[in-house]
């Protein structure tokens, strides 16, 4: 089986097993081995909580650094509007986009509008749709990769259409392509981003094909030397006209891609949990009578991007003046959208496959013995999810003991009580729990 | 002769409780999926049970579930201590409830529960004294 490649990696020489991690995870996919953090690879949905939560920056994103494009003879970089709310409100985003120009990149390319376009075909789409509702925004990578380990029966819900990343890269490849008469692997686009996720979804795309991206750099990485060129500018040229414009530039806000849309009916949620109580009302058939839902693995949306540095309820505030400043000039024209969007422009060949979890067992009969056992094996531990043995929950632990990914020992509420018996019991009667 | 491999759990569903409502269903989706089952038979397995606790949730004061599976097949049998069912045929009927207005404001009691457990399950029995309670027993076949 193909090794899944991942948005965050542990550093094992900076981890010091505080454990910080360990509940944090969404999925469970954390365990403590000898005092190191440890990611199961088919668990993980590439969140960046564990990254978040770790003081010590031994979980790190597995992002790209300036360096790695020195090969291109060209560089763009790719602006997520996210990057207009790290700054003060009356910083326009021209500015910014001049201050990527500044700090390497030959050209900025803005996200924004290309977010306005697949707004407008996603309205396009939802005019044509017959099937069942409600239809599901597939642009936060970690919700994705859920719907595909939890909800298979949801794929089908997935709206097909590419992200405005993505359509943004191959628009200004071809774009630049034309005007400077370069091949297509000669210009590097790179992409500014808020999160580790958007990385893995450039790296390996939930669709067989291969990304119009060439890597990803966390805002967090860039943001000093921006700062100080956007400082630089504002102090010495008088401001331009503004150029970047349209409701797209709320879409990093949680309800921004609703709000770009005309859908009568539609619901915005943000955070895992939340997402998943959603889901699984979806998946009972419940909230037909909703067309569209944007789901975000961050409570604030994109905002609340774990690669970001503003706090992001003050990018929210500084996201919501630009919208309302600059939002309601359109930058894309609704007829030429409607013509694209019938020759397919937005939409992507194939289908996003189910990728669940590893059953206990390929054997049903085997695993259903196994699942027994973990039962058992649970019901003898403490069941105070302390996490003292390196897994999240005693349910965890005692499936790490079935699968023989620990001994028993490791539970230290156990061991002390059998130790315990022993001191007052004649040997040899010592048990562990009910094991 | 080896038995063949079972695995077992109960839940105790309380009456009224709207904050742990659907815990259960989602607690038996989980291991359906640890256990290997296919995608449209835990969707399956998933509506019924949910119907038949929120059933429990709204009308009765408390009940059970249960889950076995084994590699044959899946059931989950529910028993509450409640109003129980006059007429069966008539509450399995689309669109019928006896539901409060409290109920509907809560958006549940549209008349749907019982026929959505029959139409997902592979085998459904029903059965109720007025005054005790209700036994379902629904089977899902692997």
């Amino acid at each position: 089986m193909r090794e899944y490649f991942h948005s965050v990696r542990v550093v094992p020489e900076r981890c010091i097993g505080r454990m910080a991690c360990l509940k944090v995870c969404p999925t469970e996919a954390i365990r403590v081995r000898h005092g190191k953090a440890e990611i199961l690879e088919d668990r993980c949905i590439d969140c960046g909580e564990c990254a978040r939560a770790c003081r010590h920056s031994a979980i790190i994103p597995q992002t790209s650094s300036f360096t790695e494009f020195s090969e291109f003879k060209y560089t763009v970089g790719l602006v997520s509007p996210v990057l207009y709310g790290q700054f003060r409100k009356d910083v326009l985003p021209s500015t910014i986009l001049a201050g990527v120009r500044k700090i390497g990149f030959d050209d900025a390319c803005d996200v924004a509008c290309a977010s306005e376009a697949v707004s407008a075909a996603i309205d396009e789409y939802l005019a044509r749709y017959r099937g069942p509702l409600p239809l599901l925004s597939p642009f936060c990578p970690t919700i994705v990769r859920l719907i595909q380990a939890r909800y298979p029966s949801l794929i089908d819900l997935l709206i097909p259409i590419d992200s405005p990343m993505e359509i943004a890269a191959r628009d200004v490849r071809n774009k630049k392509m034309k005007e400077l008469g370069l091949k297509w692997n000669e210009i590097g686009v790179i992409y500014l981003t808020p999160c580790p996720a958007k990385m893995v979804a450039i790296k390996y795309p939930h669709r067989k094909r291969t990304s119009h991206i060439d890597g990803a750099i966390a805002i967090s990485d860039i943001y000093r030397p921006l700062l100080s060129a956007v400082s630089e500018m504002i102090n010495n040229a008088p401001e331009t006209e503004e150029s970047v414009k349209g409701l797209g530039l709320g879409w990093p806000v949680l309800g921004g891609q609703v709000s770009a849309l005309r859908a009568e009916s539609s619901l915005a949620v943000g955070g895992l949990g939340d997402v998943e109580r959603i889901l699984e009302e979806i998946e009972r058939g419940k909230l037909g009578d909703i067309q569209f839902v944007e789901c975000h693995a961050c409570a604030q949306g994109c905002c609340g991007g774990s690669l970001t540095v503003g706090d992001p309820y003050v990018t929210r505030g500084t996201i919501l003046s630009l919208v309302a400043r600059l939002g309601k000039v359109p930058c894309q024209d609704r007829e030429k959208i409607r013509e694209l969007f019938q020759k397919r422009y937005f939409s992507l060949p194939g289908k996003i496959s189910s990728r669940p979890f590893a059953p206990l067992d390929k054997d049903i009969g085997k695993a259903i013995e196994k699942r027994k056992q973990i039962q058992e094996t649970h019901e003898a531990l403490p069941q105070i999810n302390c996490g003292a043995c390196g897994a999240p929950t005693c349910l965890s632990f005692a499936e790490d003991v079935v699968l023989e990914r620990a001994p028993i020992e490791d539970c230290v509420v156990l061991t002390a009580r059998q130790a315990r018996t022993a001191a007052n019991a004649p040997p040899g009667l010592a048990t562990i729990g009910r094991c | 002769m080896p038995s063949e491999p079972l695995f077992w759990q109960r839940f105790d569903i309380c009456g009224r409780d709207f904050v742990g409502a659907g815990k259960a269903s989602i607690t038996i989706k989980g291991i359906l999926r640890e256990i290997g089952v296919s995608s449209s038979l835990i969707r399956r397995a998933a509506i019924a049970s949910y119907e038949a606790e929120m059933n429990v949730v709204l009308y009765a004061t408390k009940g059970t579930m249960e889950l076995k599976v084994t590699p044959k097949d899946i059931r989950v049998m529910v028993e509450d201590e409640g109003p129980g069912i006059p007429d069966i045929e008539l509450a399995m009927r689309e669109g019928y409830s006896t539901a409060s207005d409290e109920i509907r404001e809560m958006g549940f009691g549209a008349g749907m529960g019982l026929s959505n457990i029959k139409k997902n399950a592979d085998d459904f029995i029903i059965r109720s004294l007025v005054g005790k309670g209700t036994t379902l027993e629904i089977t899902f076949r692997l």
